[in-house]
């Protein structure tokens, strides 16, 4: 892990980052907020640990705990909400056994994640698996969809 | 007699959903094979159907041969060798796949400024933009103008603010000259966080050189020599092409130090956002860009007084910064011609919901409604009946039906209640409920309010407390009195533009759907079916035909029934999803 983290540092201070940039970067290396790893980078700046949480609990981009294998993004914009997005994600949450106010399976296998509007409006309602991007999604395509991933 | 080919396919994140990119492959590959020396050219997409916005039609594809441009609709894979064979090798175009007269009246009512290259340049190629008279603009402002006469283009061109406040940028751009550096910002403000609004991804996505030329032209007058981008990172197709034609742009001297030849230096660096809508707004983006938590501060100071590390800054929005370089190169009349008399020039819609061509549109200022909806949009899919349109996303409010006749300009939207915002045009029809919608608005900026003012972090929440409890039936008498009350306090109370109209869906659905309120508070009812908890669901026994496709769909297990035996719901296991009543073709399933 130091070595990654060595090298977050490096970038943060060849392009001038910030903490959120630093943040950015520890989130695409290991997938979420590691303490570890905001601890010991938060002991290489002198910043305190504070700081980085007082700005990772800000933004939504950021998770403090593990992904799933599978991340489920489904759009709760506008015009993919008139399309139904709500009914959508409700059959998501039950169909993948995902507790109440959490967004992760306790198997760690799929996230499901809420975003305002990937811009994708003319083809709502939009659910996007592992980055491929779905629209005019129904119940059934998405039971269809579920139903394969649950077996991989 | 080999001929000059080039087919032109969307490939924006919509185009890319629609197939865009195996109806490519099927087009290099049906080539290859035929031996055909021909360009395939990856365009970009506005969305999903066309770069010239018509969503709607997926996978559009241009066929150019010596000039003559022919455009197909619906476009799949399978179907390219054929076109291939027949139109490309054989001469003839492929009628029964052509578009139609409806296309072109989607586009008839269209003014296009901001969108005119979109669909037409590469937007990963410096030199397609450099052939439409891509930076010349900028050269000529260099070569001759000096900083102020730029600023009295803009002001004369009436163009103002695109990102939803309408702030005249000649105005804002005058106040940067006159402050004193010797540094000073130009931000450009891609975080478009509305939801239902996609008119800013579409133009960093399809031709991102237009708004790299109006940031130079901007920070030139305004005598700035470092720009932002601060970008939403939820759009990573537009953050790549921003990225590619930066560099681009640098490589050949249009970005830099002395920037073309001249003692002027301009960089630009992309920031990208972290997923909070309350970045949009100026003071709290200037902080985001600074790695603090996104919270808006009092204004005065404003930004162009003291701004990013206490500069000078001013922040654009995507879609102004690209108006500048044709406002530079046609002239401020030409613009100021366009519109009406306070609100100059067109403006980009994203236009979506229950529209039967929903897509991308942009229009001259001071267009009537009625034109958008029903010549632009080809009305109401479905044959369903018009019921508001929704215009400046959480920030706005919505036009009834009655009132279609309103003029889309800065002005008529302020006063029939709503605003123009940045460009979200959500078509509703009587199937929506105007209270879930004025709850789905609260929902949302109560989540994203940054929590720094007291109005807006707890009003938020207690107006959507009261949103909630009228749609589960638990709606008491006074309440529409409490949210009219709360809502004006926050307004007028909130530190920020978020907290400040967070309430107007609120007032705007009371305003014009008072009786929808008042069913929903004193019959416990939904008069136009959508909320769950007003609703029962049941099985019609002389319509139903056992067919199970019901019980197969319902995620609650509460539909029972033997296979050509007419079904039931068990109420107490019904979860009110309205899965089961989509999904039944034999309209067994009542609603109410």
């Amino acid at each position: 892990m130091e070595k990654q983290l060595e090298g977050i540092i490096t970038r943060y201070h060849e392009n001038e980052g910030n903490l959120i940039s630093i943040l950015q970067d520890l989130e695409n290396e290991f997938g979420y907020l590691r303490e570890d790893a905001i601890l010991w980078i938060s002991e290489r700046l002198d910043v305190p640990p504070a700081k980085f949480y007082g700005i990772a609990t800000f933004y939504a981009q950021f998770h403090l705990k593990p992904k799933g294998k599978t991340v489920i993004t489904a759009c709760c914009g506008t015009a993919c909400h008139v399309k139904g997005s709500e009914r959508l994600i409700n059959s998501l949450m039950k169909e993948l056994n995902i507790p109440d106010h959490e967004d992760t399976s306790a198997d760690l296998k799929f996230t499901v994640e809420k975003v305002n509007c990937v811009g994708a409006c003319s083809i709502a309602p939009v659910i996007i698996i592992n980055k491929a991007v779905h629209g005019k999604v129904t119940p059934d395509k998405l039971l269809k969809a579920m139903t394969t991933l649950k077996q991989d | 007699m080999t001929k000059d080919i080039s087919i032109k396919v969307c490939l924006g994140t919509g185009g890319i959903a629609a197939g865009g990119v195996d109806v490519i492959d099927s087009f290099e590959n049906a080539f290859a094979a035929a031996r055909i020396r021909a360009t395939v050219a990856k365009n970009c997409s506005l969305h999903k159907v066309g770069c010239r916005g018509f969503c709607a039609r997926d996978v559009l594809v241009d066929v150019l041969i010596d000039g003559v441009k022919s455009t197909y609709e619906y476009i799949k894979p399978d179907m390219v060798e054929r076109i291939v064979q027949e139109h490309i090798l054989g001469g003839a175009p492929v009628d029964e796949w052509l578009v139609k007269d409806d296309y072109h009246t989607f586009h008839d009512k269209q003014v296009k400024v901001v969108l005119s290259d979109c669909g037409e340049v590469d937007p990963e190629d410096i030199d397609s933009y450099i052939s439409r008279e891509g930076y010349a603009a900028a050269k000529a402002v260099l070569d001759n103008w000096a900083p102020q006469a730029v600023v009295d283009v803009i002001k004369a061109s009436g163009l103002r603010g695109r990102g939803g406040a309408g702030f005249p940028t000649g105005t804002k751009w005058d106040m940067a000259i006159k402050t004193p550096g010797p540094v000073k910002y130009l931000i450009c403000n891609a975080d478009e966080g509305d939801p239902g609004a996609f008119m800013d991804r579409s133009v960093v996505e399809g031709n991102p050189h237009a708004v790299i030329e109006g940031m130079i032209i901007g920070a030139y007058a305004i005598q700035a020599s470092h720009g932002y981008v601060y970008i939403r990172a939820e759009y990573p197709l537009a953050v790549e092409r921003l990225h590619r034609a930066i560099t681009q742009a640098s490589d050949r001297g249009f970005l830099g130090r002395n920037i073309l030849g001249k003692s002027f230096d301009f960089t630009i660096k992309v920031k990208l956002g972290a997923g909070a809508f309350v970045c949009g707004e100026e003071t709290a983006l200037i902080a985001s860009i600074e790695g603090k938590r996104g919270q808006p501060r009092a204004k005065p100071p404003f930004p162009v007084q003291r701004g990013l590390w206490g500069y000078p800054t001013i922040i654009n929005n995507v879609e102004t910064l690209a108006n500048i370089p044709p406002i530079i190169r046609k002239g401020a009349a030409w613009y100021a011609a366009m519109g009406t008399e306070k609100s100059k020039g067109t403006k980009v819609f994203a236009l979506t919901g229950k529209i039967l061509n929903s897509g991308l549109i942009e229009v001259p200022m001071g267009i009537p409604l009625r034109e958008v909806i029903y010549d632009i949009g080809g009305g109401i899919e479905g044959g369903k009946i018009l019921k508001a349109v929704q215009t400046g996303g959480p920030s706005g409010g919505c036009i009834p039906a009655s009132l279609i006749d309103t003029t889309l300009d800065y002005e008529s939207l302020g006063k029939v209640g709503s605003i123009m915002g940045s460009g979200g045009m959500v078509v509703l029809d009587e199937t929506d409920c105007m209270v879930n919608m004025a709850k789905y608005f609260l929902e949302f900026t109560k989540s994203e309010s940054c929590g720094k003012c007291v109005p807006c972090r707890i009003g938020t929440k207690r107006l959507l407390e009261i949103l909630t409890r009228i749609t589960v039936g638990k709606g008491r008498a006074g309440d529409l009195d409490l949210l009219e009350t709360l809502s004006n306090d926050i307004k007028t109370s909130s530190l920020c533009g978020l907290g400040q109209s967070a309430p107007n869906p609120i007032l705007s659905t009371i305003k014009y759907f008072r009786d929808e309120y008042e069913a929903h508070i004193v019959e416990k009812r939904c008069p136009a079916g959508v909320c769950k908890d007003l609703l029962l669901y049941s099985i019609s026994e002389e319509f139903c035909k056992g067919c199970t496709a019901c019980t197969r769909v319902c995620p609650a297990g509460a539909i029972i029934g033997e296979k050509k035996k007419p079904h039931k719901i068990v109420q107490d296991l019904c979860i009110k999803c309205g899965a089961c009543f989509e999904t039944c073709k034999f309209k067994a399933i009542n609603k109410g």
